[in-house]
C-alpha cells in the first residue's frame, strides 16, 4: 500500500473548479516533482495534502489513515506533513533555534532539552548548525529556506511537501537549498515538489507529474517524461521553459 | 512677583506622596491595561460572535466618550447601582478601561498587517489559533505599532491628573491642595508641570528600553 493515496480531489474557489479529479499514489521514500504551469492548481493541490485548503470532493490518506474532513487534528497534521513556502515564513522574532524548536514544544509538548537536540540534529542536516541564534532578517534567503526546511523536518513529519521553495531565491542560492533536497532524498524522505528546476525534477525525482488546467495530464518517469512527451500540452511546456 | 519656591518645602510630603500615587497607577494601568488589550484584540480577532461584538462595544463606547464622564460613571454610577468603590478603585479602573479600549485598536492595527505566510506557516506547524497568536503574532504585532503605544501610555499618564476630581491624592490633587494653602499657584504648578513633563520623559525611556530587548530581532534585520 502506497504511503500517500489520493483519490479523485476536486477543489474549486467560487465558480473557478481548480483541482478537476485528482488521483495519485506515492510510495514511501519516493521524490515526486510536479510541474506545469502557473495557476494548472499546483500549488492548491499541495495546500489539500496538509489541509491549508478543504477540498470539496475526494479523499486523501496517509499510511492508511484518513487526513482530511477532519479526521486529523491540526497537530497530527502537522506530524505526518510538513511544508516548505517559496516566502521561507521563518518567524521574524524568533531565532534560527527557536523558529525549529516552537512546533515540538508547543504543538507535541516535546521537552525542551529534547527539542532542542532535535531541531541541532535538523539545522546541522541542513548545515545551518553556525547559525543557530541569529534571527531570519540577518541571514539569506537560501539560509532562511533552509532554516524552513529544519523547521519542518522537527515536526518528523512522513511526508515534506515544496512549494516552488527556490523561486524567491537569487540565482546563487539556488544550489544550496536544492543540495539539502537532495540529501534529503537520498535519505529516504518522502518528497512532493511544486518546482521549476526541470534539471533537478530530471536528476533526483523518481517521477514527474505534470499538471494541466487542474488535471494530472501526464506523469511517469523524468526521464521518458522530459524526452517523449506523449502529449502536445506537456511538450509546448517542456519547450517554453528550456 | 518674585518667585520663592522655599514656600513649598512645608509641603514636600504632599508632593511626594502624589507624586507616589500618580507612578503607581501608571505603572499598574500599562501592565493590567495592555493584558486586557491583548485579550481583547484576540478575541476581536476571531470569529464574530457576542463575545467579539460586547468588547467591540466596550471599545467604541470608551474611545467616544469623555475620559472625566467614565470616571465620574464608575464612582459615582456604580455605588448608585449598590457596588460599592473607592475612590482609588474607581481611578484605577477607569484608567485600565481606558488604555485598555485604546491599545486594543492600536494592537489590532499591528495584528491585521501581519503576513498571510505567517498564519499559513503555523498552521502547517499544527499551531492552534491561540498558539500562533501567542507565539507568532503578537510580538512582530507590538513591534509594529509600539510607537502609537508609547504615546497612548504617556496620554493616559498624562490624563491620569484628572483623578484628583474624585479625590485620589495624586500630583495634581497634591497640587491644588498646596496651592488652597500657600497661595502659591505659580510656583506649585511650575514645579508640578516640571513634575509631569519628567515621568513622560522616563516613561518613554522606559518604554523604549523594553522595547529594545523585546524587538531585538529588529536590528540590522530586514523583516
Ligand atoms: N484562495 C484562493 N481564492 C481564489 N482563487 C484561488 C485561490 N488560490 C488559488 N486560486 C486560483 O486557483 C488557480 C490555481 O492556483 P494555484 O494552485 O496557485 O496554481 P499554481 O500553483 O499551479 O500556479 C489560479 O487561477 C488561482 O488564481
Ligand atoms: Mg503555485
Amino acid at each position: 500500500m502506497a504511503l500517500v493515496v489520493v483519490n479523485d480531489l476536486h477543489k474549486s474557489f467560487g465558480d473557478l473548479e481548480v483541482l478537476k479529479g485528482i488521483d495519485l499514489e506515492i510510495e514511501a521514500g519516493e521524490v515526486v516533482s510536479i510541474i506545469g504551469r502557473s495557476g494548472s492548481g499546483k500549488s492548491t493541490f499541495l495546500r489539500c495534502l496538509n489541509q491549508l485548503e478543504h477540498h470539496d470532493w475526494g479523499t486523501i490518506h496517509l499510511a492508511d489513515q484518513r487526513l482530511d474532513g477532519g479526521a486529523m487534528s491540526p497537530g497530527e497534521l502537522s506530524q505526518n506533513v510538513g511544508m516548505v513556502f517559496q516566502s521561507f515564513n521563518l518567524f521574524p522574532h524568533k531565532t534560527v533555534i527557536e523558529n525549529v524548536m516552537l512546533a515540538p514544544v508547543v504543538v507535541k509538548q516535546t521537552p525542551r532539552a529534547e527539542a532542542r537536540q532535535v531541531a541541532e540534529q535538523m539545522l546541522d542536516k541542513v548545515g545551518m548548525l553556525e547559525k543557530i541564534d541569529a534571527y531570519p532578517g540577518q541571514l539569506s534567503g537560501g539560509q532562511q529556506q533552509r532554516v524552513a526546511i529544519a523547521r519542518a523536518l522537527a515536526m518528523q513529519p512522513k511526508v515534506l511537501l515544496c512549494d516552488e521553495v527556490t523561486s524567491a531565491l537569487d540565482p546563487e542560492l539556488v544550489g544550496e537549498v536544492l543540495h539539502v533536497l537532495e540529501s534529503l532524498a537520498a535519505e529516504g524522505m518522502t518528497l512532493i515538489l511544486v518546482t521549476h528546476e526541470m534539471k533537478f525534477a530530471r536528476d533526483v525525482s523518481h517521477r514527474v507529474v505534470f499538471m494541466h488546467h487542474g488535471h494530472i495530464h501526464e506523469a511517469g518517469d523524468p526521464q521518458t517524461l522530459f524526452t517523449q512527451p506523449k502529449t502536445s500540452e506537456l511538450s509546448q511546456f517542456i519547450a517554453s521553459i528550456l | 512677583m518674585t518667585l520663592d519656591f522655599s514656600t513649598l518645602l512645608p509641603y514636600l510630603d504632599e508632593i511626594l506622596e502624589g507624586l507616589v500615587t500618580t507612578v503607581w497607577l501608571t505603572v499598574a494601568t500599562t501592565f493590567v491595561g495592555i493584558a486586557l488589550a491583548i485579550v481583547v484584540a484576540y478575541v476581536r480577532d476571531g470569529a464574530p460572535g457576542i463575545a467579539s461584538s460586547l468588547l467591540g462595544a466596550y471599545v467604541e463606547v470608551t474611545r467616544n466618550t469623555p475620559f472625566i464622564v467614565q470616571l465620574f460613571f464608575l464612582f459615582f454610577g456604580l455605588p448608585a447601582l449598590g457596588v460599592p468603590i473607592s475612590a482609588t478603585v474607581a481611578a484605577l479602573l477607569a484608567m485600565v478601561l481606558n488604555l485598555g479600549a485604546y491599545t486594543a485598536e492600536i494592537l489590532r492595527a499591528g495584528i491585521d498587517s501581519t503576513a498571510r505566510g505567517q498564519h499559513e506557516a503555523a498552521r502547517a506547524l499544527g499551531l492552534s489559533r491561540l498558539q500562533s497568536f501567542r507565539h507568532v503574532v503578537l510580538v512582530p504585532a507590538f513591534s509594529r505599532v509600539y510607537p502609537s503605544l508609547i504615546s497612548q501610555c504617556i496620554i493616559v499618564m498624562l490624563g491620569s491628573a484628572v483623578v484628583s476630581q474624585i479625590s485620589v491624592f495624586d500630583l495634581t490633587y497634591a497640587a491644588n491642595f498646596i496651592q488652597s494653602r500657600n497661595f502659591r499657584g505659580f510656583e506649585v504648578y511650575l514645579v508640578v508641570t516640571l513634575i509631569y513633563l519628567l515621568l513622560a520623559v522616563g516613561l518613554r525611556l522606559g518604554f523604549e528600553f523594553v522595547g529594545r530587548r523585546l524587538f531585538a530581532f529588529r536590528q540590522g534585520g530586514s523583516s
